[in-house]
Order: C-alpha cells, then structure tokens, then sequence
C-alpha cells in the first residue's frame, strides 16, 4: 500500500493533480451509488459518471479505458464500457438510463487518472438522463459504505 | 492480443504479414500469444459468487488460480504464481487473462505445452513486462511444459484439482458450440490485412517525425 501511495503521489505531481489520501472505503457524500461500484453525479437532467475508490483500489492498476461512442444509448445496470487492469478486463456499468454525451478522452492517454482521482479527474462519461425516477435504485453514501465493508468482510 | 493491444507494439507486422498470421483481439486483459497446436488451453467461467472467498476481481480471482494449479503441479519443484504468470522457476509456460462482468468472471491460461521457436520471432519484447522477465527474449524467457509432465498427466491433475472445488462432467464440445442464445455478441474478432497494414504505415511515419 505504502509504495502504491508513493507511486500515486510521483505521477499525481507528474500529472499535476492532487491525490486525497483516503480510506479504502471513502465515498464522496453527494453523489449517488450502484452497488457494482460505480459513482454518479446528478445535476437535474445530467449525470456524470466513474468508478468509486472502493472498485479501482481493488481492480489495482488501470492501464487502458475502453469508452463508448458519444450518443451511444445507455442503461442503468448494464455495461457500457471496461477498464483493463493487471490481465483482466471489467464492465463498467451505467448506474443512469439515457445518452452519452461526452466522453473523458484524457483516459486515452491517462488511463491511471481513474486510480489517483476516481471521483474528479477519472470522471468516465456523461450522460444525459432519460429517467431520472431511476435514481431511487441507486445507493446514497452511507449505504454505499455499508456494502464496502460487507464485501470486504466476507472474504 | 488482449483488449488493449496495439499490434505495431506487440508483433512484428511484416513478418506476420507476409506469413499470413492471423491475429485476434480478445475480449480479455492481458498480453499477446502465439497459438499452434502445441498450445493447451484451460478457460474457467465461473459465477461471481462461487467460490467462497473469492472476490471478483483481478487479484483475488488470480490467486486463487495459483493455488488450483498448486494442486495440479505438486511435486513439480519451482512451480509458482509469479506476477500473473505460471512458471517454473523463472521460466515462464503459462500466461493469463480475465474477464469479468457484473454477475461472471473468466479466467483463461493459454499453456505452452509445446512450441515452434520460429512462431515466437513474431512476437517483439512487449513495453509492458513483468519485472522477473529481465529483459529476456522469448526463447531464454519461456519453457515448454512438456519438458515437466506428460500431457495426459497434465489434463487427468487439472481434473482432479477442478473435482476438489467444483462437481465436474464432460460435454461433448458440438454442444457447446451449437447452444448460441439469440443476440450472441462477438466481441473477440478477427484484425483485418488493412487494419495491420495501417499500424504499419502509422509506426513509419511516427518514426519519421520523432527523426
């Protein structure tokens, strides 16, 4: 953990972004939670979307983002792109319904800002929603907290 | 090639032109291998919550695979997990990849049981390598199963380490490949003569202007 922290730290300098130096299972207050680890932020008819510190802390690494095509459809609980890390690929899956309308590019050639800044610059897509009565599937902070700790628990 | 590859980094493309390769993009993480028919592979699909202490994710499914096949190389000296590959020693006969949805995972190894020395002169020493790799080429890096444990001994272990986990039957593999459910995604594909030859052209000209 130590040397991924200092490794964290020389490439947040080199990138020019702050690292939080969190807990494990931090979560961000105001946003909203699938319980597949996905994050997202709603502003009226918008949505901004990634994965939360939990996900990428254990996915480890993230070397590459596969990205939807901006317009591409999404829905909520299912998969709309993946990340790659150490061998494995893992869907990243829509915790909205709608559009994607824009796309995060700089993880073309920063797929690690996805680990140093998994709630800010490691945003993914944005989304705009098409039904916002959707919301109450998704997870608040606390609850979202709960399930960290009983995943993590039962292994 | 795993998901991420980019073939004008991974192979060499003349080479692999001119002699007619076929190269494949898979839906999975991971590095780039040659398959010939000395090749063995073990795919395991598994639902998420299968196996107890498990979690689905990279790390967690990985090493619980070093210790299936812990169970299958026993008596083997030198057999370990190391940085996401099998090996014996530092001699590396067993490369990984993984896939993994919201409700399944896959973990496929494809096992150098055997190999054409010349096959791995397409392959180019990847920017992304494990650390115990030291910079090796393929011939010093790799090792042949073979040279460990007969073949049907191989398969009869892998069965039995998979029996002490899971309840295990043969299908017959036209069964497998006839049971399409409706709206199948391929997602694994073929790269095009045209798309190689583009990697081609741009590397060229990359070096061109990098002088």
């Amino acid at each position: 953990m130590a040397t991924r922290l200092l490794w964290a730290s020389k490439a947040a300098s080199y990138l020019r972004i702050s690292v939080f130096h969190r807990g494990l299972s931090s979560v961000v207050k105001d946003l909203k939670y699938a319980d597949t680890h996905e994050w997202v932020k709603v502003e009226g008819n918008s949505a901004t979307v990634g994965i939360t510190n939990h996900a990428q802390d254990h996915l480890g690494d993230v070397v590459y983002v596969e990205l939807p095509e901006v317009g591409a459809a999404v829905k909520q609980g299912d998969s709309f792109g993946a990340v790659e890390s150490v061998k494995a690929t893992s869907d990243i899956n829509s915790p909205v319904s709608g559009k994607v309308v824009e796309v995060n590019e700089e993880l073309n050639n920063s797929p690690a800002l996805v680990n140093l800044s998994p709630y800010e610059k490691g945003w993914i897509i944005k989304v705009d929603i098409s039904d916002v009565g959707e919301l109450k599937n998704l997870k608040d902070s606390d609850e979202y907290t709960k399930l960290c700790e009983e995943e993590d628990a039962t292994h | 090639m795993g998901i991420s590859g980019k073939p004008s980094e991974l192979i060499e493309i003349g080479p692999v032109l001119r002699d007619h390769v076929p190269v494949i993009k898979r839906f999975s993480g991971g590095g780039t291998v040659i398959v010939d028919s000395g090749t063995i592979f073990v795919t395991l699909i598994c639902n998420k919550d299968v196996v107890p202490g498990v979690q689905p994710y990279p790390r967690s499914i990985m090493s619980w695979s070093g210790l299936l096949y812990s169970e299958v190389f026993q008596g083997i000296d030198g057999f370990q997990l190391r940085e996401n590959d099998y090996v014996f020693g530092d001699h590396k006969f067993g490369g990984n990849a993984q896939s993994i949805i919201k409700s399944r995972w896959i973990h496929h190894t494809s096992f150098l049981w055997d190999y054409d020395s010349r096959n791995m002169a397409y392959l180019k020493l990847p920017a992304r390598a494990p650390k115990y790799r030291s910079a090796r080429n393929h011939a010093e890096f790799v090792c042949r199963m073979k040279e460990y444990m007969p073949r049907s001994i191989f398969i009869e272990r892998t069965m039995k380490a998979l029996e002490s986990h899971f309840s295990v039957k043969p299908v017959n593999l036209d069964a497998v490949v006839g049971s399409h459910s409706s709206g199948y995604v391929h997602s694994t594909r073929l790269l095009s003569k045209h798309e190689l030859k583009d990697a081609v052209t741009t590397l060229l000209e990359s070096r061109a202007l990098s002088g």
